[in-house]
C-alpha cells in the first residue's frame, strides 16, 4: 500500500507479493520435505529386486562363480606358497563354493543380509 | 563384408603418450570414448546448472532427475549417512551410464565391455569399503565376518566362508556389468551379420532377412534398458557394499 513505485493497476495482487512468493516457497519446501521424508530409511539396507529376470539371472550366476572363483584363487595360491599342494585347493575350492551359494541365497533375499543379523 | 563379431572390442592405439622402460603407454580408442563420455557428462551438468531457474528448462530438470534418482538410491539402501559418497557413487553411476550409452552408438566403442575398466571400477569401491570401514571401526570392522548367533564349533568356517563372500564381491561387481555389455554387444552383431548374409542370398533371403532386422531393433531397445539398469545395480551394490563400510555388524 506504501509502495507507491509498484504499478497500481494490480489491485487485486497484494502489494507485499515478494513476501508473499517466498513464504509460500518456504511452505512448499516445508511440505516437499515432510512428503520426502519417509522414504528415508536409515536403519540400514533394504533388499533390492532387479526388475528385470535377466538382471537377476546375471547377477546370481556372477555370484556363484565369483564365491569359486575366489576360492579356487587363494587355494592355490597357498598350495604354492606352503607348498600343500593339493590340499589347500580342494579346501578353499569347497570353502569358496559355500561362499558362492551363500552370496546367491544373499542375492535372491532367501538369506537377510548380513548387517541386519543382530 | 566379413563377419567378426569380436572386432568391435579391439583397442587401437591412436597415438603413443609416455614410455615406461620398454612399455609404450599410448592413448587408444578406449581412452578416446572415456574423455568423450567425461566431456559429455560435464557439459551435461554444467549446462543443467548454468541458468537455475525457479522453474527448470529440460537440460536442468534432467539433471535434477539423475540427481535425486542417486541420492534416493544412497539414501534408501545407505542410509543419510551414506550421503557423503554421494559424489563417489554418483560419477561411478554417470560414467557407466554414458559409457554404456555412446556405446550404443553404431560404430561407438563401448569402454565397458573390457573387463580391466570394470575391475578397476569395482576395485575402487572395494578399496573405499576397506580403508573407510578401518578408518571408521578400528578393529570392529572384523564384526562382518563374524555373523552373531552361530554355535561356536562352528564359527571358524562361517567366518573363513564369510571373509571369501567378501573377496568374491569386486569379482561379481565387475563381472556383472562386463558380461552384460559384452554379450549384449556380441548378440547384437550376429544378429546385425545374419541381415547382410541373408541379403545376398536372392530374393527369398531379402524376405527372410527382414527377421533379422526386427530382431535387431528389438535388441537395440532392450540394450538401451540393459545400459540404464547394469550402470543403476553397480551404482545400487556400491551403496550397498559401503553400508557394510557405514555399519558394519549393526
Amino acid at each position: 500500500m506504501s509502495d507507491g513505485t509498484r504499478g497500481t493497476g494490480d489491485g487485486n495482487e497484494p502489494p507485499d507479493d515478494e513476501a508473499a512468493l517466498s513464504a509460500r516457497l518456504q511452505r512448499l519446501g516445508n511440505r516437499l520435505a515432510q512428503a520426502n521424508r519417509p522414504s528415508e530409511n536409515d536403519s540400514g539396507p533394504r533388499q533390492t529386486a532387479d526388475p528385470s529376470a535377466i538382471a537377476r539371472g546375471f547377477r546370481l550366476s556372477a555370484e556363484l562363480v565369483a564365491g569359486v572363483v575366489v576360492g579356487a584363487m587363494i587355494g592355490w595360491l597357498l598350495d604354492r606358497w606352503l607348498g600343500i599342494s593339493p590340499w589347500g585347493l580342494i579346501v578353499f575350492l569347497l570353502l569358496g563354493f559355500a561362499a558362492g551359494v551363500l552370496n546367491v541365497m544373499r542375492a535372491a533375499g532367501i538369506v537377510r543380509e548380513r548387517s541386519l543379523n543382530d | 563384408m566379413a563377419v567378426d563379431p569380436i572386432h568391435q572390442f579391439q583397442i587401437i592405439d591412436l597415438f603413443p603418450i609416455a614410455k615406461i622402460g620398454n612399455t609404450e603407454i599410448a592413448f587408444t580408442n578406449s581412452a578416446a570414448y572415456m574423455v568423450l563420455a567425461v566431456a559429455v557428462i560435464a557439459a551435461f551438468l554444467i549446462g543443467g546448472t548454468a541458468r537455475r531457474s525457479l522453474v527448470p528448462g529440460r537440460i536442468q530438470s534432467t539433471a535434477e532427475l539423475t540427481y535425486e534418482f542417486v541420492a534416493n538410491t544412497i539414501r534408501s539402501t545407505a542410509g543419510s549417512e551414506g550421503m557423503r559418497f554421494f559424489p563417489f557413487v554418483f560419477t561411478l553411476f554417470m560414467f557407466i551410464l554414458t559409457t554404456n550409452i555412446i556405446g550404443l552408438i553404431p560404430y561407438a566403442f563401448t569402454v565397458t565391455t573390457h573387463i580391466i575398466i570394470t575391475a578397476t571400477l569395482a576395485l575402487s569401491v572395494f578399496v573405499t569399503v576397506l580403508v573407510y570401514g578401518f578408518w571408521k571401526n578400528g578393529l570392529r570392522f572384523f564384526n562382518l565376518f563374524v555373523p552373531k548367533g552361530i554355535p561356536i564349533y562352528i564359527l571358524p568356517l562361517i567366518v573363513f566362508i564369510e571373509v571369501l563372500s567378501f573377496l568374491s564381491r569386486p569379482i561379481s561387481h565387475s563381472v556383472r556389468l562386463f558380461a552384460n555389455m559384452l554379450a549384449g554387444h556380441i548378440t547384437l552383431k550376429v544378429f546385425a551379420s545374419f541381415i547382410t548374409l541373408l541379403g545376398g542370398a536372392g530374393i527369398i533371403g531379402m524376405v527372410g532377412a527382414t527377421l533379422p532386422l526386427a530382431m535387431v531393433v528389438a535388441l537395440t531397445a532392450l540394450e538401451l534398458l540393459v545400459a540404464f539398469l547394469q550402470a543403476y545395480v553397480f551404482a545400487i551394490l556400491t551403496c550397498i557394499y559401503l553400508n557394510d563400510a557405514i555399519h558394519p555388524g549393526h
